[in-house]
């Protein structure tokens, strides 16, 4: 049976002594207080950096092409660089372990029309992989197929943008939309949820490669190869193989080796080892801040509960003359010191998040997006919160079992 | 009851030590009344917290009840405490924010009662020093003598082998005093063995035998016929 009289002895001896509860309790609040408005604005602050970065596939690399800076093999400076087909096909071969999805890319800029509605939209032509390097959610149809390259149709797939511009809410699959005079069928519509709704993202017409070079150039030229990495390299292997993969189109192209303009990519892998980095940073910085604050919180009811023991050490005597064994002394002083530690610490975590919750739309101007605690945290803080009550209670609590009752007695 | 051979004690003075108690022998039987007088510095006190196991000894025997006190560890000595003895303060050493009746109730929870019979207990006991009405007072608001009577009740709460009292009138005026040792009297008629540490001859009178203390060891040690008040 469990005793009862023991937490009444606690709760007695906390609701008797009120003004001294409420200042070692007010030290916890505030510390747990402080921590969770800083967990949480570090998370709000990871949060925006996350979600800047998460609207392509994170393993992507974007290849670029220029004017060349440097002077090679006689050829002369300014030489525009013009990717094609063989490009892409020599990527798809020659680094097929490195690469997971490869797409050309051609830009176009029409004027697209469907009955009266008339608007400007940039088309993209791309390669069917492209879907999942740019995380393209298909809602309705289907995306760009194998066999939409191979016969170069005229398919295209549109953005909910498009699809409110043009067509109102209607059904738009298997309609036909013209596009500087020629028709072509809507077979999909999606949306790109990564990059959030209602971007620009959700603004363009994606059509067949093969179709575009055909229709608008005569020629297999690609304005821009986007890829994926294998997920299985580490940030170290993918800035490696994106070395090797410049070093290559260099060469083929016959770019001087520092010539930094003519080929140029844009590694996420760079970009999210910084993230991760800054991150890391972060994480280490709050923690560092977050445990100073927590360790004053440990120190602030350490010395009140020093202070409270000094205070008792007649009441532990007469405890004692009574008969009361050390090690109820030691559970009286360390359980209220617990008691107190986790009530007052999860008022302060109720406070931090109240905080936090009244402050969210002015973080946002500063770049912190939802900022809060999590369950996780919640949790956490309070195995930490009885941790932090034991510790704090054990030297004081140490120390009144160990009072002689006859020394006890004679304080006054 | 209680049997005492040959006992030392001494305090640790920085590098000296003093000599409080030099080969104390007494023998106090079931029943008796035994007042412990001296001047202070006699070493009354330090005897009396011995015999209460609130402090220990270096040399000699104690036997109490048949049990032989020696390097007892702090539970056990809790226990024994608990236990054999009940302890009356000069300065009641009541716990200031406990009602009279959690006062008197606080040996038996370390006993290891159930609540409600520890609330009996200690209001029959309340009862029985005449403050059953005041059960539900703070010490701050009972006189000295209802606070010491108090006292008493938790010293008898446990049935105790030994009362211990420390100048029980020490802190009362006269008449107080009187009632005060009138009920000690009383409990002694009851057959309770009483241990009586003062200063004063009236008080010292009360009892049925009086051993005088003086520089750590036993001057006097006689009965003597009681003055009932």
């Amino acid at each position: 049976m469990i005793d009862f009289g023991f937490f009444r002895e606690i709760f007695q001896s906390i609701n008797k002594n009120k003004l001294r509860t409420l200042l070692s309790g007010f030290t916890v609040a505030f510390a747990i207080m402080l921590f969770a408005i800083l967990f949480g604005v570090a998370n709000g602050l990871q949060n925006s950096f996350n979600s800047e970065f998460a609207g392509d596939a994170n393993n992507s690399i974007f290849i670029f092409s220029g004017r060349t800076t440097k002077a090679v093999e006689g050829m002369q400076v300014g030489r525009k660089i013009q990717f094609d087909n063989d490009l892409y096909n020599t990527i798809k071969k020659e680094f097929k372990d490195e690469v997971e999805f490869i797409s050309g890319r051609v830009y176009k800029n029409l004027t697209a029309s469907y009955n009266d509605e008339k608007s400007n939209y940039t088309i993209r032509a791309v390669n069917p992989d492209h879907q999942f390097i740019e995380k393209t959610d298909i809602i309705k149809g289907r995306y760009i197929n194998q066999l939409d390259i191979k016969n170069k149709t005229k398919n295209i797939v549109i953005g909910k943008l498009v699809w409110e511009d043009l067509f109102k809410g209607k059904d738009p699959i298997g309609k036909y939309i013209d596009l500087s005079k020629i028709k072509y069928k809507v077979v999909g519509l999606y949306i790109d949820q990564a990059e959030g709704s209602d971007s620009n993202e959700e603004r363009i017409i994606y059509m067949p490669i093969s179709t575009a070079q055909q229709i608008y150039g005569s020629n297999d030229y690609v304005d821009q190869i986007n890829l994926t990495y294998n997920k299985a390299m580490s940030a170290e292997q993918a800035i490696a193989f994106n070395n090797k993969l410049v070093k290559r189109i260099k060469a083929i192209f016959s770019v001087a080796p520092e010539d930094q303009a003519a080929i140029r990519t844009r590694n996420q892998a760079e970009e999210m080892n910084n993230v991760s980095q800054f991150n890391a940073v972060l994480s280490i910085l709050v923690l560092i801040i977050g445990f100073g604050t927590l360790i004053a919180g440990i120190v602030g009811i350490s010395n009140i509960m020093i202070f409270i023991v000094k205070e008792r050490t007649k009441e532990i005597g007469i405890r004692k003359a009574l008969g009361a064994p050390p090690s109820s002394i030691v559970a009286l002083i360390t359980l209220e010191s617990v008691l107190i530690t986790a009530i007052a610490g999860y008022i302060g975590l109720l406070m931090g998040a109240v905080v936090l919750d009244s402050m969210k739309d002015t973080l946002k101007e500063y770049w912190i997006t939802e900022p809060g605690v999590s369950t996780t945290l919640v949790v956490g803080a309070g195995i930490l919160l009885v941790i932090a009550g034991l510790i704090a209670a054990y030297v004081p609590a140490k120390r009144a079992s160990r009072i002689k009752p006859i020394v006890a007695l004679r304080d006054e | 009851m209680v049997s005492i051979k040959k006992l030392h004690k001494s305090y640790k003075m920085g590098d000296s030590s003093l000599h409080v108690l030099k080969g104390i022998d007494l023998n106090i039987k079931e029943g008796e009344m035994v007042a412990i007088m001296g001047s202070s510095g006699s070493g009354k006190s330090t005897l009396l917290n011995i015999i209460g196991i609130l402090d220990e000894h270096d040399k000699g025997d104690y036997t109490l009840d048949g049990v032989e006190i020696k390097n007892l560890d702090e539970k056990k000595a809790a226990q024994y405490r608990n236990k054999f003895l009940g302890f009356v303060f000069q300065s009641f050493n009541l716990i200031t924010f406990k009602n009279a009746l959690e006062n008197v109730a606080l040996p038996l929870y370390y006993q290891g009662l159930s609540r409600k019979d520890r609330q009996e207990k200690a209001l029959f006991y309340l009862d029985k020093v005449g403050l059953k009405d005041w059960a539900k007072h703070l010490p701050n608001e009972l006189s000295g003598g209802q606070k010491q009577r108090v006292a008493i009740a938790r010293a008898l709460a446990s049935q105790p082998k030994v009362l211990l009292a420390d100048e029980p009138t020490g802190a009362l005026d006269s008449g107080t005093s009187a009632e005060i040792m009138q009920f000690l009297q009383q409990l002694n008629d009851e057959g309770r063995t009483l241990l009586i540490v003062t200063h004063e001859t009236d008080i010292a009178n009360m009892c049925k035998r009086i051993v005088k203390l003086k520089d750590g060891i036993i001057m006097s040690d006689k009965k003597v016929k009681q003055v009932r008040c």
